[in-house]
């Protein structure tokens, strides 16, 4: 395993199988299809390949290939893999192949459709694997190209409004995000995470920053948090997610919610709170509000929804502000005068698995919708079905699983990273916990409303007539995601194993520079 | 028996839901088999475990297991074995195993049958494991599946609009209390950093954390545990159907009868008396602050009054067989919490178990009346069943006499007996006590003009006069819980109180109480006689005559059968409130934030017009050439956005060979 550049491989491989597909124009559809896929599964294959030479009592990054590369700038090619990376490695390596599965049925163009869900793949991993601004921030605007053609060229009628509107609104807010690094660049004269990390710890960031003078450190801290919180999205700056997930081919919105989601959470946690600890523990009351007010005012805006789709994409917003929240609540304790390990601990254990969970469920479905939506020739209305679970008995069961997932259920996957949310929230800001409560009272109603509108009742709308039950490519993305609901809601420890001495670390320097 | 093996009478049934799962659509006997095996063996663990604790009552046999790693500790999961949950699991899995015989008639012609026994078993492997549970958080989680099982049970006949209806429900109404039941589990968390009851002296029922809790005062100056008591009881109100979130309890009956037997009546509701028994210490730990602005188990008891007695009310005006049957089981489990909010948790128990059996009885007598009317529920058109269903009239008359108190061969009159004993010898207030006697009598009353009008008289229907005794399938459970439905009384009489004495080694039968007992019976002759009076003495002569009692206070009645207005209460406030909640944060969200989203993107290109008109109009023409020659930039650029994706891919494609280029030559160091 020694000398080969496996992270390389992991980020490289998806866009090698883009440059495959780019350059066999005479490929056939099957072809393409299928070249696609098996570059799309290497992720997984590679991810398991770390995972088992992973060791998970280090807490620093492991398969680190570093090398120079711009020297001028003091540029590296830095890749390297942690219990987080991993974590979301993983859930890059099953979500992407489910959603390319997904979209399985394209015909036109699915050679194009299959490269840029391939760039997108790759452009993902690269976020969750740099460890170096420069090249960090090149995957990060690259993944939103392929975004932009999925959703415009394969989406619904409003689709050319929804990708311009998330492509402006998210590179809007990364512009802040870059301005806030030069300027860090200019202070420091690194871009490296880690180093920045070490200069933020002993106070060199906070003291080089402060003599710019003025509003300078300050700005430069809310612009890389905007630049992040619009990718989120952290309430109110998203707006731009309903539109673009009910646009988006199914496909694409199950990438978008299962990973690119995940890149802005990320972010916070990579970022964010190691470089930015004392402005972040400032802001922390006010963004615990906000946090907050995703957690409710998602859920309830979803009750809201007759499109489907915007209702499981305004559910993710609550279901992502959950891990916000708990976030919010440790840098707001940070410092605090107790000592809150436990609790934090706790906190972000959750957020990581709920950033986990919560890729699966929402996938699945997203997935699901689709499904609907095939069935019906692009129904997805609340209204127009009914009585599916009469029509459709194993779609409706694997559905279900996937609803009750994301509910929080106890006995699957989606519980535990939200009892240990809670927990570690109810711990470091109780007030907070017990008015997301509301969120969690919401979420069932509208999860419910969901299936009994959908599934129940007598069989009406588009499921009147001939409503096949679940096929070949429609199965296969789906019985994986439950399968892993289910284990994972009963052996949280078969992914907690990777991340829980990270997290015992982080929760352990709860000091503030 | 090692409390290891304890796993066992939840992972049996839970087994034979797995197998009923993957069964095929018609595999009914291979579901209905496993269930029945599996409830079989789980009975057996049961009445082992029960002779296991009878060795040494007042011992809290463990055994504790890691779940997972979390931070630098384990959170840990446990089994637990005592008397109370070895009874409450033999009589679970006894009245269960009956209940699921029972239902292989009763859903024979059932289309998804295999489904069914699924969904029976997966419920009781959920309320088994909430029994053996050694931990507040494996409690929770089955006690969560337990809700999933009713849900998916009520709206087993999903075609139905109002089964789904009801399911949603019953889960959304009993998951806002389980919201109090998890804040108050994440308190009790926080403040002790576990949640195992017994643990070797560190667990949160046992005397240091209760100390602590009990010393640490909290917001409006109550003791920690009293607030983190009456969370948890928000978590029983809600599943015990106690006022106020009683309201899914009546409509949970759209379900199969024999989910309603098992569910609604005899185990899944009592796990919130189950529930407030098991966390009894922690619940009653704030007695000793004699200046506590309150105490947790004060409104434990005002509540079970309340609910005693509204549930009772509500049950004389129901005409459908199963809602009277409904109410009468709010009502019943409103005793129960009375009798825990007074201190008699062993009082508490000894009714659940007794009401286990009877009520079971009078639900599945209710099944073999409806199975036999062919669906025919509304008790104005039935009548005259006691000849053609011989069996199942007795049965479910010994039922109805023991769920109206009628004295000494009926089990509810022991156990109600020692309620009301209890609630008596309460120091703090009479007023539950008279809400027991007052719920006396209706009891008597409604149960006896339950029987009158289903049992007795002419039939009033095409349906009634064609129904005929169920199979032996369906009566031989009657018949053995008939027998439960008396016997078990004799287990906990005040001269005998060895049921008492089992669940608690302290327990003194206290002297008197033969002037109580004498009261109640003369109550329960009341309300029976008025019922037989007003029922019984002259049948109605048809479907559609008038109710006497509703001919007497026609406003009254109404009111009640309509069930006192908290549906359409609720559907006014909180309904309309979440409903306007959810209008306002979709309009927030459509116009005001995404309207300012649109606002900063006019002011960006209003900007960019004013600069161009400065540009143009006031700078000089350099600066005009440049932005002149921006624009020429700008232009070539948008040729190059072509549309054609291939020619984006090319460029991407070459981007990627580039930047491996740039990876390969640079990083040579």
């Amino acid at each position: 395993m020694k000398g080969l550049p496996l992270l390389s491989l992991l980020v490289f491989a998806p866009w090698a199988g883009a440059a495959l597909l780019a350059l066999l124009r005479r490929a056939s559809v099957r072809t393409a299809r299928a070249i696609a896929l098996v570059f799309s599964l290497s992720t997984l294959a590679l991810a398991f390949v770390a995972a088992a030479g992973f060791d998970p009592a280090r807490t620093g990054p492991q398969f680190v290939e570093r090398h120079a590369w711009i020297t001028a700038l003091n540029v590296h090619y830095h890749l390297g893999l942690d219990g987080l990376s991993l974590v979301l490695v993983l859930l890059t390596g099953l979500v992407a192949p489910a959603a390319l599965l997904s979209s399985w049925r394209i015909e036109r163009g699915s050679r194009l459709a299959g490269a840029l869900f391939l760039l997108l793949q790759g452009s993902a991993l690269g976020v969750f694997l740099a460890l170096d601004f420069f090249h960090w921030f090149v995957f990060w605007e690259l993944s939103l190209v392929p975004a932009f053609f999925l959703i415009k060229l394969w989406g619904g009628p409003g689709a050319t409004r929804a990708a311009y509107q998330f492509v402006v609104y998210t590179i809007g807010g990364s512009a802040f995000m870059l301005f806030g690094f030069a300027a860090l660049y200019a202070a420091t004269g690194t871009l490296d995470f880690g180093q920045l990390a070490q200069l933020a710890a002993d106070g060199t960031v906070a003291r080089k920053l402060a003599a710019t003078g003025g509003a300078w450190p300050q700005a430069v801290f809310l612009g890389v948090l905007l630049g992040l919180a619009v990718k989120v999205p952290l309430w109110p700056f998203h707006t731009w997610l309903p539109p673009a997930y009910a646009e988006a081919p199914t496909g694409a919105s199950m990438f978008l919610t299962g990973v690119m989601s995940k890149m802005g959470v990320y972010g916070f946690l990579r970022i964010l709170w190691p470089i930015f600890p004392g402005p972040l523990h400032q802001a922390a009351p006010v963004l615990l509000w906000l946090a907050l007010a995703g957690v409710v005012l998602g859920a309830f805006a979803a009750l809201r929804q007759t499109d489907l789709k915007r209702m499981v994409a305004y559910s993710s917003l609550n279901h992502l502000s959950y891990c916000l929240l708990a976030l919010f609540a440790v840098a707001a304790a940070t410092g605090g005068p107790r000592p809150a390990a436990e609790a934090a601990a706790a906190a972000l254990s959750g957020t990581l698995l709920q950033l986990f969970n919560h890729g699966l469920s929402a996938a699945a479905l997203f997935h699901c919708v689709g499904v609907l939506e095939a069935r019906s020739g692009g129904r997805r209305g609340i209204g127009d079905f009914g009585g599916v679970r009469s029509a459709a008995p194993v779609f409706a069961a694997l559905c279900g699983v996937a609803l009750f997932s994301s509910l929080g259920l106890p006995g699957l996957n989606g519980f535990v990273g939200e009892f240990l949310i809670f927990r570690g929230v109810f711990g470091l800001a109780p007030w907070a916990a017990a008015v997301a409560c509301l969120g969690l009272l919401a979420t069932a109603l509208l999860l419910l409303t969901f299936w009994q509108k959908v599934f129940h009742g007598p069989r009406a709308g588009a499921a009147a007539g001939e409503f096949p039950d679940l096929r070949g490519t429609e199965l296969a993305p789906l019985v994986p995601l439950v399968a892993l609901m289910l284990v994972l809601g009963v052996l949280p420890h078969l992914l907690t194993q990777f991340f829980n001495p990270l997290v015992t670390a982080w929760a352990g320097h709860l000091l503030l520079p | 028996m090692s409390p290891a093996l304890l796993c066992l009478i939840p992972l049996l049934p839970l087994l034979a839901a797995g197998v009923g799962a993957l069964a095929p659509r018609g595999g009914r006997t291979l579901a209905a088999g496993a269930a029945i095996a599996a409830m079989a063996g789980a009975f057996g663990v049961a009445v082992f475990a029960l002779l296991t604790t009878l060795r040494d009552p007042s011992a809290h046999l463990t055994y504790n297991f890691d779940w997972f790693d979390l931070g630098a500790g384990t959170v840990r999961l446990g089994w637990l074995l005592d008397p109370l949950t070895a009874l409450m699991a033999v009589m679970v899995t006894f009245v269960g195993l009956l209940i699921f015989v029972f239902s292989t008639g009763y859903m024979k012609d059932d289309p998804n049958a295999a489904k069914f026994f699924c969904f029976l078993s997966l419920f009781a492997a959920a309320m088994l494991g909430l029994l053996v549970a050694n931990s507040l958080l494996l409690l929770f989680i089955c006690w969560e599946l337990v809700g999933l099982a009713s849900y998916l049970l009520i709206g087993f006949w999903f075609h139905k609009p109002e089964a789904a209806a009801a399911a949603k429900k019953a889960f959304i109404t009993t998951r806002i209390g389980d919201l109090g039941l998890l804040l108050g589990l994440l308190w009790l968390y926080d403040s002790t950093g576990s949640l195992l009851f017994y643990d070797g002296g560190k667990g949160v029922l046992e005397a240091e954390a209760l100390g602590t809790l009990v010393a640490t005062t909290t917001a409006g100056g109550l003791a920690l545990s009293t607030a983190i008591g009456l969370l948890l009881f928000c978590g029983a109100v809600g599943k015990s159907g106690q006022f106020p979130l009683h309201v899914w309890l009546p409509d949970a009956m759209e379900g199969p009868t024999p989910v309603s037997a098992l569910i609604h009546a005899a185990t899944m509701v009592a796990a919130g008396v189950f529930l407030i028994a098991r966390v009894f210490p922690l619940m009653a730990a704030d007695l000793a602050l004699a200046a506590a602005p309150l105490h947790a188990l004060s409104v434990v008891a005002a509540i079970g009054a309340i609910t005693a007695l509204l549930g009772a009310v509500i049950a004389v005006a129901q005409s459908d067989i199963k809602r009277v049957l409904a109410f009468s089981t709010v009502s019943q489990l409103g005793y129960m919490m009375l009798a825990l909010g007074v201190g008699s948790w062993v009082a508490a128990i000894f009714h659940l178990l007794t009401h286990a059996f009877f009520k079971a009885l009078l639900f599945l007598g209710a099944g073999s009346v409806i199975h036999a009317a062919h669906h025919e529920q509304d008790i104005r058109r039935l009548g005259g069943l006691r000849g053609p269903m011989r069996t199942t009239f007795v049965t479910f008359a010994i039922g109805m006499m023991a769920l109206a108190g009628v004295p000494f061969l009926f089990s509810g009159f022991w156990s109600k007996e020692a309620i009301l004993h209890a609630a008596h010898g309460w120091g703090v207030s009479h007023l539950p006590f008279y809400a027991g006697l007052a719920a006396v009598v209706l009891t008597a009353f409604y149960m006896t003009r339950l029987v009158a009008e289903a049992f007795l008289g002419a039939p009033r229907s095409e349906e009634a006069s064609h129904a005929h005794e169920s199979p032996p399938v369906m009566t031989v459970p009657l018949l053995l819980l008939a027998g439960g439905a008396v016997g078990l009384g004799f287990l906990g009489t005040p001269w005998w109180p060895w049921l008492q004495r089992t669940l608690d080694p302290g327990f003194k039968s206290e002297p008197g109480g033969a002037g109580l007992m004498v009261t109640s019976i003369v109550l329960v002759a009341l309300g029976i006689g008025a019922g037989w009076a007003l029922y019984g003495r002259r049948p109605r002569a048809n479907a559609t005559a008038p109710d006497p009692l509703q001919a007497r206070a026609p406003g009254i009645v109404g009111a009640l059968a309509a069930r006192l207005g908290f549906d359409e209460l609720y559907a006014a406030t909180v309904g309309r409130l979440s409903a306007g909640t959810a209008v306002a944060a979709d309009v927030l969200d459509r116009y005001v934030l995404d309207g300012l989203v649109r606002l900063l993107a006019r002011l960006g290109q209003f900007a960019g017009l004013v600069n161009r008109e400065i540009d143009e109009d006031v700078l000089n023409a350099g600066f005009d050439a440049a932005s002149g020659q921006l624009r020429d930039t700008g232009r070539t650029y948008s040729r190059a956005q072509t549309g054609d994706a291939h020619g984006y891919l090319r460029f991407v494609a070459l981007g990627f060979v580039l930047l491996v280029l740039a990876v390969v030559m640079g990083g040579t160091p």
